[in-house]
């Protein structure tokens, strides 16, 4: 015998399952323009000249992870200033694989990869870049877009921005981060110079 | 049995056998006065059709062909230069969405001139910039009584300053239409407000009304080198103006309606700028309205921008 109840828990199964159907099918509503983010990664800045492979040097130096000043690489102790009362170079460069960064987990890192880095500490940075909140992006708003990576305004050695200039690195056109603020264009003229 | 005829309204009287036919007198005078009109109109340089034309909105699609042809025919008289003037729609489920970062912005205005290249506006004499920026007081905030236009400096950002780029909001509900007397501006639906440039009398009750000093007068021919001018054109955007006509920033509508960024957002060395779709939850500028501290400007005039302000910091 069949209760009341249970009949119409039936029903009730059978709404439900209809609803759900229904949920599913709602999608197919028309959706907005999306963009189908097709992203291409912009050149990375060209390193000093001459100066990677790093091993083309460091395969015939000793290992020495002691912190200290070095005897080379001026142009990058000079502007040193990324946190350099804790961090030398070693914190980021690996000392067994010269041409490789690493992860203070000890994973390597490779150069064109570096923003993997960056974001260990600056998490909120590498979320909103991700998003293209952060940086910059040119190309197609509703397509294909070339966005840029940290070491293109960022020097990684003095991370603050200064400026910017374009380069051409792999013979496609970048930007590179310069140590020099940037000077703006001229003035608008005021309504009493447009007089003649 | 015929109906009653007026006797003035009378059927032209049948010309008797060997006299000569002489049109009647009105239509004598409906002939010149026509022929008349076609001389005085042909003399100062517009076709007829160009002035009989219809409203922008209202134009066929053969009609627009003929328009822009005859645009890109004037462009190669003044410019000596072949370009292509299109009208592209709006985008169907498009509504722009421009965000401006400004803690990022310093104020080099890489923008502002990126924007008269872009859009073909006028240089020297006189000069027009479709943006402005503003440099700030840190202490004071958003503040315009204590903002300059005019500064100068050999590097930016300068300390204790921060810099507002103003440009055309965009507005949802923008005073410059209600205001314009003959609908020579209007919102498109993708959220642009664009200016026919052949429409527009040059009264400049749009300036008066714009909040956002966003709308520039041509009060002179653009001074603009055939060598400068952007062969790419859209009719409602920077193919090049008459003199005595209001413009003011599209979101660069020949690029955007094509899927491009505006000149603006592709120049900014600091990536301050943000450009998307409004309705895709995936764009960027929907991002920034999730993520981000965002304020519209002279928010309390009810103009409801499309351009929005924000702090990424």
């Amino acid at each position: 015998m069949e209760s009341p109840i249970r009949r119409s828990l039936v029903v009730l199964a059978v709404a439900a399952a209809l609803c759900a159907a229904a949920v599913r099918a709602a999608p197919a509503a028309p959706a907005p323009a999306r963009a189908e983010a097709q992203l291409v990664q912009a050149e990375p800045p060209p390193f000093s000249e001459d100066i990677f492979p790093c091993s083309s040097c460091h395969k015939d130096l000793p290992k020495n992870a002691e912190r200290r000043e070095l005897a080379f690489h001026d142009e990058v102790q000079s502007i040193f200033d990324h946190d350099a009362e804790h961090r030398w170079c070693l914190d980021c460069h690996d000392l067994q694989n010269r041409d490789v960064l690493h992860l203070t987990s000890g994973a390597p890192v490779e150069f064109s990869s570096s923003y993997l880095l960056c974001g260990q500490c600056h998490g909120d940075k590498l979320r909103d870049w991700r998003l293209g909140v952060h940086g910059k992006r040119v190309g197609q708003w509703n397509g294909a877009k070339t966005y840029f990576l940290c070491v293109n305004c960022h020097n990684p050695h003095s991370p603050r921005f200064k400026g910017v200039q374009e380069v051409v690195a792999n013979g496609k056109p970048t930007v590179a981060p310069t140590q020099k603020l940037l000077k703006p264009e001229p003035r608008p003229r005021r309504p009493e110079e447009q007089r003649r | 049995m015929s109906p009653p005829q007026l006797p003035v309204l009378n059927g032209e009287p049948e010309p008797a056998e060997g006299q000569v036919l002489s049109p009647g007198r009105r239509a004598f005078l409906r002939t010149a006065a026509a022929g008349a009109a076609m001389a005085a109109l042909s003399s100062c340089g517009s076709g007829v059709e160009e002035f009989f034309r219809k409203h922008f909105k209202e134009l066929s699609r053969d009609e627009l062909a003929r328009v822009l042809a005859r645009i890109e025919r004037r462009n190669q008289e003044r410019f000596g230069k072949s370009t292509t003037v299109r009208a592209d729609g709006p985008l169907p489920g498009v509504e722009f969405g421009y965000g401006l970062d400004l803690s990022r912005c310093v104020g080099c205005r890489r923008c502002v001139y990126a924007c008269v290249k872009e859009n073909n506006q006028s240089r020297q004499h006189p000069q027009v910039h479709w943006i402005q920026v503003l440099e700030m007081e840190k202490e004071h905030g958003v503040d315009l009584s204590h903002a300059d236009l005019y500064y100068e400096a050999d590097a930016v950002p300068r300390p204790g300053k921060f810099y507002f780029p103003v440009q055309c909001q965009q507005c949802r509900n923008p005073p410059c239409v209600k205001t314009c007397p003959t609908g020579a501006t209007w919102k498109e639906p993708d959220g642009i407000v664009v200016i026919d440039y052949d429409w527009c009398i040059g009264c400049r009750c749009c300036m008066s009304a714009c909040p956002y000093g966003a709308r520039h007068f041509n009060w002179a021919t653009p001074d603009l080198p055939a060598a400068e001018l952007n062969p790419e054109q859209h009719y409602l955007g920077n193919r090049p103006r008459p003199k005595g006509v209001v413009e003011k920033c599209t979101f660069c509508i020949q690029r955007t309606r094509r899927g491009r960024y505006p000149a603006c957002v592709e120049v900014c060395p600091v990536g301050a700028r943000k450009f998307g779709n409004l309705l895709d939850p995936e764009s960027e500028i929907r991002k920034v309205m999730e993520t981000k501290r965002v304020f519209v400007f002279k928010e309390e005039l009810a103009t409801q921008p499309q351009f929005y302000y924000f702090y990424a910091t």
